[in-house]
């Protein structure tokens, strides 16, 4: 299951931040602007240093998972430069489907709500909703 | 000489109709219905939250966000009723009450947003107020409204073309649009028209007149 979700803009500064399980320890806002930011520089960093060529012609050349003992973190990166973050159990290898389909969410019920303006958190209570029905399928 | 300046001017003309058939000038469209007249609901949904944002900067409150919106609405509106009158090859001109509204119900709304507006109902209170009721408006679903402007209803803009097609049809009416939630739908959207007295007066001195 997905644990929780996080969206870093272009910036690096954190605009959505949701924990979908209640029975492990939470993070504070604090700590999760600063693992937004931190994130956010380590990605660049892995951009950077990737041995492989850079022809791919995606833009995603950054850190795509972080596998940990008790869980496995998923980072896609969209070409204008935001990350959509998942915190998930080691069941789900990939999620590039699931966390496109975010990035889908995002565009249709954040940009194009005449209230959200760009870069900032995104509060918006049929994107909560609609999360929450996509989190509870995986 | 003449049949050669001739043969230029038939040639420059080719090319000029060659031009004029892929033209997108908007008035040199056909106006009967083409099977690629659709527009994607993503580009007008950033048309229009633009059209609020624009809207918004330029006054001072939400009773005067929604009577712009309305505004917009009401340009809209006149000419899709011309559109829609001259496509549906109606002879008539609907112009009682009742008529109207179950033309709005049915053909504006097929021409506007692809379906039937979802019911037509008369409010018990009021004898004047009708209520036109759309469960999930297109061009409103992606719409979040922020809990300081819990009252603002995007729907003004419909209700704006509404409006203008009530005036268009005889029967003026003020009309404003609501938010009433239900069941499984967060975006479900009430127009509600509250006609003039001398309109509703009208109509009782017509159905006055057919009963006997």
């Amino acid at each position: 299951m997905i644990h929780s979700v996080f969206i870093i803009n272009r910036s690096g500064g954190l605009i959505y931040n949701k924990n979908y399980n209640t029975h492990i320890a939470q993070l504070s806002s604090n700590e999760a602007l600063i693992f937004a930011g931190t994130f956010h520089g380590i990605h660049a960093l892995a951009s950077r240093i990737a041995p492989t060529a850079k022809a791919t012609g995606t833009k995603d050349t950054g850190i795509q998972t972080i596998d940990t003992k008790n869980f496995r973190l998923h980072c896609f990166q969209t070409p204008t430069g935001i990350k959509f973050i998942a915190a998930t159990d080691l069941l789900h290898t990939r999620l590039a489907e699931a966390l496109t389909r975010i990035y889908e969410l995002y565009c249709d019920y954040a940009l194009k709500s005449p209230f959200y303006n760009l870069e900032m958190p995104v509060r918006s209570d049929m994107f909560d909703a609609k999360l929450l029905q996509l989190v509870q399928q995986h | 000489m003449a049949s050669s300046q001739q043969q230029q001017v038939q040639s420059m003309l080719k090319l000029d109709t060659k031009q004029s058939k892929r033209s997108t000038l908007l008035l040199e469209q056909p106006v009967t219905r083409q099977r690629r007249d659709k527009v994607s609901l993503s580009a007008f949904a950033f048309l229009f939250a633009e059209m609020i944002r624009y809207t918004q900067n330029r006054v001072l409150g939400i009773q005067d966000l929604e009577t712009k919106l309305n505004e917009l609405g009401q340009r809209v509106g006149v000419r899709v009723f011309e559109l829609t009158m001259s496509r549906e090859k109606t002879v008539r001109r609907e112009t009682r009450v009742l008529q109207m509204l179950v033309y709005i119900n049915s053909v504006v709304w097929r021409a506007l947003f692809d379906k039937p507006a979802d019911s037509l109902e008369r409010s018990t209170e009021n004898e004047d107020e009708y209520m036109i009721t759309d469960n999930e408006p297109d061009i409103l679903k992606y719409i979040s409204v922020p809990k300081e402007m819990a009252s603002f209803s995007p729907g003004a803009f419909i209700s704006g073309i509404v409006e203008s097609i009530s005036v268009c049809c005889q029967c003026p009416a003020r009309v404003t649009s609501h938010v009433v939630p239900a069941e499984g739908m967060p975006v479900r959207t009430v127009i509600l028209l509250k006609f003039d007295k001398d309109v509703m007066e009208r109509e009782k001195r017509l159905e006055a007149g057919k009963s006997k």
